[in-house]
């Protein structure tokens, strides 16, 4: 279960949320929406630790406050944020990387053979090329490979909670699916509790949603269901304001 | 700088790599460095007339020449403190198995076994100041390859290594060039015969054991018209506890058509002054390829030149050096445009840390003559922490017509917000940082033969560990 207490978030000494609370129980997945500059990539970035924000309240996790904890710690406890700007690192073998990501969050340790069999489930779940493995990490990749390899990170982690910021922004409808059923693997498979921001509903559709959060001008404006999507979609903003 | 900071630096190694085997040596001179130490030299080698002449004049060279004024500070270099000659096992060794269980041991520790064991017979490993073993690959002598110590190749080969010793670097080069002329020994002889390409890398480890020791290895290679080889050394050094002196020579000669690489690999221990020599010069259509890694010594000075000498020469340098600890690499590398339509390409990396200096000091000259030539330099500085440095000095003369010269230069710390991405998938501080300093040098890296480029990465794994703050 994660849970958001009463959280603000002051960057360059501007106010960017404002007392936000939300519950997220184990196994369910809930979508965070609002107009650009609400603060929702704050808040995903919050939860996971950047250093370049303020953060008062709590964030509960693993019966742990996340504020007391590094990025990394964060991480091991099972926290996955898939990023917005994804970086590219040049030099990094993807491969050797992945191997390194996997020996970091997992304790049982899998022969070279067996974790190349690992990897490459992952990779046909998301129609990702195995040749990637030799490139360097996002090194002149697509918009769409950066996202499609921050999925296959998550799936070689096998976090229990993952953030997914505009995982979708930018993605064709097979690249769409690939990354929803990646998702729902996770689900099926670990009871991932998963938040995912974006704009569009059409990732959605592939996903079950227990509940959507509106944000606001750095407020947590409205909870609903998942109809709540749809209202949005077809009103815009302003309506359900 | 301070003994105790010297003290503290080779302690820091000594847990890291942490062996110094026992000093084992057949025969020792005395300290500091005289007529009598240089000609004792000569007479323990047998060496024939013109030699003991060289020594003798390049000594008298040495003596009187004054200290570089430039690039950083060698005072500190006492030469009376400094024992000029131990060999270290009587005669070379041909298999692996009569390689002193000691040596074996060094390589041990380093990781270096496997890749023995794979080139087992490509290999010439030195210790102390000898060849300790070697084991020449049957392949080298059908092909007429000739690769073996210098000594051995003063006594077997005379005519060809007269005619080519010391013909590129003079001994009045630098006052190191005249040290190494006086005192020389041990080093790899290398004769590639026409049109004949050597496949495997002919590899050659180099090691410090003794405290207060100097070493002068000198290198002779020659590539024939037509012909390819790739040369690699490998240095690790144990630790010891008072100032060491490593002042090489290489001389490299490229034909016509001819191609070589000179790889080296370099981590002296955190006492060493690392002031080497090394030229090439590029024969019609040849192409030199210098590589080269610096990773510890106290102080490095090492510019290796191409002298393009004839059309259509290349010349490339690609380097990386890492310097911490107060420790300072100077290095870089020079292009000599003698001849048109000859080309250049120098790219050189450096990192920084934990109080580290690193300079790319280097020289591209294009000559009235050479014409239509081309030059690229590309100098990328890594900076890890507030305390280190980094400078640039590069110094460009074009004469010739039509020439194409570009320099580009960088200087770049450690992103936030890339160590923020790494930590956030799971990796501690020094994994991430580790991760980004290895991608940075990685497009050298990957231009080493695998068990190099595995040491390298296995070495800066090591030095990051600690340096992180």
């Amino acid at each position: 279960m994660l849970t958001l207490k009463n959280l603000s978030v002051r960057l360059h000494k501007k106010n960017i949320l404002n007392k936000i609370d939300i519950r997220i129980p184990d196994g369910e997945t809930h979508v965070l929406m609002g107009q650009n500059g609400a603060g929702k990539s704050t808040l995903a970035q919050s939860i996971m630790g950047n250093p370049n924000y303020q953060v008062t309240g709590e964030i509960l996790f693993a019966d742990q406050n996340l504020l007391d904890l590094d990025p990394q710690q964060r991480a091991a406890l099972g926290v996955f944020l898939s990023f917005q700007q994804i970086l590219e690192i040049p030099g990094v073998k993807i491969y050797d990387y992945l191997k390194l990501l996997y020996k970091k969050s997992h304790e049982q340790k899998l022969t070279p053979l067996k974790f190349k069999a690992f990897l490459r489930e992952k990779m046909a779940l998301l129609a990702f090329d195995e040749s990637f493995l030799e490139r360097s990490l996002n090194h002149g990749f697509s918009g769409g490979e950066k996202k499609k390899m921050e999925v296959l990170q998550m799936l070689v982690i096998e976090p229990k909670l993952v953030i997914l910021d505009e995982i979708d922004s930018g993605l064709d409808i097979d690249a769409i699916q690939a990354v929803a059923r990646a998702v729902n693997y996770l689900k099926e498979k670990h009871q991932t509790s998963v938040l995912i921001i974006t704009h569009y509903s059409r990732i959605l559709q592939f996903l079950t949603l227990d509940k959507v959060h509106l944000l606001s001008k750095g407020q947590l404006v409205k909870t609903g269901g998942a109809e709540l999507v749809r209202q949005i979609e077809d009103k815009g903003f302003q309506s359900v304001l | 700088m301070a003994k105790a900071t010297i003290k503290q630096l080779n302690d820091a190694y000594a847990s890291k790599f942490g062996f110094a085997m026992p000093e084992k040596s057949v025969v020792s001179f005395d300290f500091g460095l005289s007529s009598e130490i240089i000609a004792a030299i000569s007479d323990h080698k047998q060496e024939p007339e013109w030699m003991r002449t060289f020594r003798q004049r390049s000594l008298q060279t040495f003596v009187k020449m004054p200290l570089p004024k430039w690039g950083p500070s060698l005072a500190e270099i006492d030469f009376e403190q400094i024992r000029y000659y131990i060999k270290d096992t009587e005669v070379e060794q041909r298999s692996w198995d009569e390689v002193p269980t000691e040596i074996k041991q060094t390589f041990d520790r380093l990781g270096v076994p496997q890749a023995e064991r794979e080139f087992l017979a490509g290999v010439k490993a030195q210790y102390n100041s000898e060849v300790a073993y070697s084991s020449l690959q049957k392949e080298l002598d059908e092909q007429g390859v000739i690769f073996c110590s210098m000594e051995e190749a003063l006594q077997k080969h005379a005519d060809l290594f007269q005619e080519y010793f010391g013909k590129l670097v003079p001994a009045s080069d630098n006052k190191f060039a005249a040290l190494n002329s006086a005192a020389w020994s041990g080093g790899s002889f290398v004769y590639i015969p026409k049109n004949t390409h050597v496949k495997r890398p002919l590899q050659s480890y180099f090691r410090i054991n003794a405290a207060r020791m100097g070493q002068f290895e000198r290198t002779l290679i020659i590539a024939d018209e037509g012909s390819s080889a790739h040369y690699v050394e490998g240095c690790t050094a144990p630790v010891y506890s008072e100032y060491s002196l490593h002042a090489a020579v290489v001389e490299v000669f490229v034909k016509r058509n001819a191609r070589f690489r000179y790889t080296t690999i370099q981590n002296w221990s955190g006492n060493i002054y690392n002031l080497v020599t090394k030229r090439a010069q590029v024969l019609a259509d040849g192409v030199m390829e210098w590589v080269d890694g610096n990773l510890g010594a106290k102080t490095t000075m090492k510019y290796p030149s191409c002298y393009l000498a004839e059309e259509g020469a290349y010349g490339e340098m690609l380097s990386v050096a890492y310097a911490k600890n107060q420790q300072i690499q100077d290095t870089g590398a020079k292009m000599i445009h003698l001849a048109p339509n000859t080309a250049s390409k120098i790219v050189a990396k450096s990192v920084s840390v934990a109080g580290g200096q690193s300079n790319y000091r280097g020289l591209v000259h294009v000559t009235k003559a050479a014409t239509n030539s081309k030059s690229k330099v590309e100098c990328d500085a890594l900076i890890l922490d507030g305390q280190s440095g980094t400078s640039t000095y590069p110094d460009m003369r074009i004469l010739g017509e039509n020439a194409i010269v570009e320099h580009e230069a960088s200087v770049s710390e450690i992103e936030e917000d890339k160590l923020f991405y790494l930590m956030s998938r799971g990796l501690d501080k020094t994994e991430a940082m580790t991760l980004l300093v290895a991608g940075f040098i990685e497009p050298i890296v990957k231009e080493l033969p695998l068990e190099y480029a595995v040491e390298l990465n296995r070495l800066i794994e090591l030095e990051m560990e600690g340096s992180v703050g």
